[in-house]
């Protein structure tokens, strides 16, 4: 069997039960929380998460606001395309914003060549969701994504200091989900857990939905870095061994640009990324996040601080 | 092609993680990168060869006891069906996560080591997995490479098992030889055990039919969400957001609302933008009803024929699942059934499953951690249940505690008592 039979044969596989599974959760948040937000980023995930909504909901709009924890480390593309999506769906947009916090000397930048802002986005996004009382941030993290991540329950509870406790999850059996929280504590709603990144490729590809014009093939100027294809940009200096060339590239995540590598590829239409990913041999955090390689348990370290 | 749920249940040592690890790996699922590291993590073990059940421990802890703690979900897929896979931890100390993993689930495997057979942690597994209404189990008689491939072995512990769950509600009990470690029959027959005529296990996973009892009962959807758009497109729109938990839905039929009891005709059945003659079990839908009715989250749209009954008490068989506090009778919980939240009270501990023996001891006086028992529960307001051998989705329930807000149970109904149901529109 060969993974472009497996495309084939598995196409639109599961799709309709994937989809029912995540509208089911998105309402039940709406019923179970006061104040819930939906985590956009502008990526691929999340913006599957805006178009669940959109149904879960419809014809009524749905009743929460998105929000987006800004580096300022941007793609300029995804900001645009972030706007665009917001003020179509007519959705409000709530911005927590790290160099905001930097400026008002919250946080401190890291300094060097490899510096990011990854690790900043918990405490701002931690802020933001107290600042605003939200008590639900549905996000679009996959169990297939990273092993902590498997690990992680649909409705995942923060205590108040907004921390994951791996060994001590709530049990959750069926399609019963405990929303129950007091003042200060919230919950994680994962409505894509059981999703894979074909599905979400193929979501997007059945519904015609527009994804930032990154996630397809283009020219673009790059550096090697650790095995990594990074974008020059002002964010990201080059080391002095470290030389720019320019590539036929796409991004497979998006996040900050200071930690999202580009893969080589001339996927230009969705149908021709749909069929790289069905058969890549490597993982989408492998290939183009560089913030999971400090160690092992990189992912697990930061979630139980209170990262996505 | 279809989805297939699976849960793996298996005490420490008898290779479940490396089952799961050889069925991705064989089956072509595991990526290059994912593969270096756990190469590397299983050079840093001392190990010389790859330890695949580095793929499915995920936690700092796990990897360092070399256990599984909680449950893991794992995908993958063949050109015949897709595979959702609840990989739960084997220890007694973790039974409460073996029964959340089993509670999605369709299909149950269940391993033993070839060489100790059916051990008290089978029968554990075992109990749980007819408990939670798994109709399908696999026992994989695992490490036939430890018992040279002995067909005699096989047999033995094939028989010790069919006489196991010959009582147990179990409608296909499939008993397959293989050897994780080498792969042996795992994806590919292998060659070791010429004697076994039957398939390998992807093999088996591929092809067997799991049908769903709930699609042929009478219509139970659960309301929950109000859908009341307020623009002058949708002016007088209302529509009721929900799933539909068993049964089917058909627009002109007549249905009952509950608790109100009315009855009352289906005017509508949308989903995002298009209007459907009918729906089925599993889909997310919002059904536009022909009369003004108060309708809420916690309501349920019955069959009219088939209503369910307003149960204020019924029995039950409980998982207790609280590691800080046991379960007495007469404490007072919230029950989480369906959409539907209400207050109840256990009223009384009925009796205690001894899940290695399948004996059940009458009254104990309390339910601790990882204990399963038959209890009996009464509400303050009813709830609308079916037994969970009729429909799982509306059969079961969990018990939250109000002061931590912890879940501390799991339960699946029994017997609803009828003379406690409130009659429809009473």
């Amino acid at each position: 069997m060969t993974s472009l039979e497996l495309l084939h044969a598995t196409a639109d596989a599961g799709l309709e039960d994937l989809e029912a599974e995540s509208i089911y959760i998105m309402r039940e948040v709406a019923a179970e929380f006061e104040r819930p937000v939906l985590l956009f980023s502008g990526g691929k995930d999340s913006i599957v998460l805006l178009r669940l909504a959109e149904k879960a909901f419809w014809p009524a709009k749905f009743p929460f606001p998105v929000m987006h924890v800004d580096t300022g480390h941007n793609f300029p593309e995804v900001i645009e395309f972030r706007d665009r999506r917001v003020e179509q769906l007519g959705a409000t947009l709530v911005v927590a914003s790290v160099p905001a916090a930097i400026e008002r000397g919250e946080l401190v930048e890291e300094r060097g060549p490899r510096a990011s802002r990854n690790r900043l986005q918990t405490p701002v996004l931690l802020e933001a969701i107290a600042a605003n009382q939200f008590d639900a941030a549905i996000g679009g993290a996959r169990r297939d994504e990273e092993k902590a991540r498997a690990k992680e329950r649909v409705f995942s509870f923060r205590d108040e200091f907004g921390q994951w406790d791996p060994r001590n999850q709530r049990p959750e059996l069926w399609h019963l989900f405990n929303g129950m929280h007091v003042r200060g504590e919230h919950m994680r709603v994962f409505p894509l857990s059981n999703w894979t990144e074909l599905d979400v490729w193929r979501y997007i590809e059945r519904e015609c939905i527009e994804v930032p014009s990154i996630y397809f093939a283009h020219e673009r100027e790059v550096f090697e870095r650790d095995g990594m294809l990074m974008a020059v940009s002002e964010y990201l200096p080059l080391l002095p061994q470290e030389k720019a060339f320019m590539a036929s590239v796409r991004y497979r995540t998006v996040g900050d640009m200071t930690c999202t590598a580009a893969v080589r590829s001339t996927a230009t239409a969705l149908q021709d990324v749909v069929a790289e990913i069905a058969t890549t041999r490597i993982t989408e955090r492998g290939q183009s996040r560089a913030d999971d390689q400090f160690s092992e348990a990189a992912m697990e370290d930061r979630k139980r601080e209170g990262y996505f | 092609m279809d989805l297939l749920r699976i849960s793996t249940a298996g005490s420490v040592d008898d290779g479940k993680s490396t089952l799961i690890g050889r069925l991705l790996y064989d089956s072509k699922q595991v990526f290059e990168d994912t593969m270096v590291s756990i190469q590397r993590a299983s050079s840093a073990q001392g190990l010389d060869e790859v330890n695949l059940a580095l793929l499915t421990d995920g936690l700092r802890a796990e990897r360092e006891q070399g256990i599984t703690i909680d449950v893991a979900y794992r995908y993958f897929a063949t050109p015949k069906r897709k595979f959702i896979i609840a990989d739960s931890p084997g220890h007694v100390q973790y039974t409460r996560n073996m029964v959340t993993g089993a509670s999605t689930t369709q299909l149950a495997l269940i391993l033993v080591d070839a060489r100790k057979g059916v051990i008290e942690q089978t029968r554990r597994h075992t109990a749980i997995v007819s408990l939670l209404g798994i109709r399908h189990a696999v026992l994989c008689v695992n490490k036939m490479d430890l018992v040279d491939w002995s067909e005699a072995r096989f047999r033995e512990i094939e028989a010790e098992y069919r006489a196991l769950t010959s009582g147990l509600h179990l409608d296909n009990v499939t008993i397959l030889p293989m050897a994780a470690v080498t792969g042996e029959n795992v994806v590919e027959r292998g060659e070791h055990m010429p004697w076994f005529s039957g398939p390998s296990l992807l093999h088996f996973l591929e092809e067997v039919d799991v049908p769903d009892p709930a699609r042929h009962a009478g219509l139970r959807f659960p309301v929950q969400n109000v859908l009341r758009p307020q623009v002058d497109e949708f002016h007088d729109y209302r529509g009721y957001a929900g799933t539909v938990m068993a049964g089917e839905v058909r627009v002109g039929e007549e249905v009952t609302v509950l608790p109100l009891g009315v009855r009352t005709r289906v005017a509508a059945i949308d989903r995002f933008q298009e209007s459907l003659p009918a729906a089925g079990s599993g889909e997310a839908i919002a059904i536009r009803l022909a009369d003004d009715l108060d309708v809420g989250r916690g309501s349920m749209i019955v069959d009219a024929a088939q209503p369910a009954l307003m149960a204020k008490r019924f029995t039950a068989d409980l998982c207790w699942m609280s590691e800080s506090v046991t379960l007495r009778p007469r404490q007072q919980y919230w029950i989480k059934h369906t959409t539907r939240r209400v207050r109840c009270m256990v009223e009384s501990i009925d009796d205690r499953l001894d899940v290695t023996n399948y004996e059940r001891q009458a009254a104990p006086s309390e339910l601790v951690l990882n204990d399963i028992g038959r209890v009996t529960v009464k509400l303050l307001e009813p709830i609308f249940p079916d037994p969970y051998t009729v429909s799982r989705d509306t059969g079961s329930f969990i018990l939250i505690d109000p002061n931590t807000r912890h879940t501390v149970a799991a339960g699946m109904v029994r017997e609803i008592d009828a003379e406690s149901a409130v009659r429809a529109g009473g």
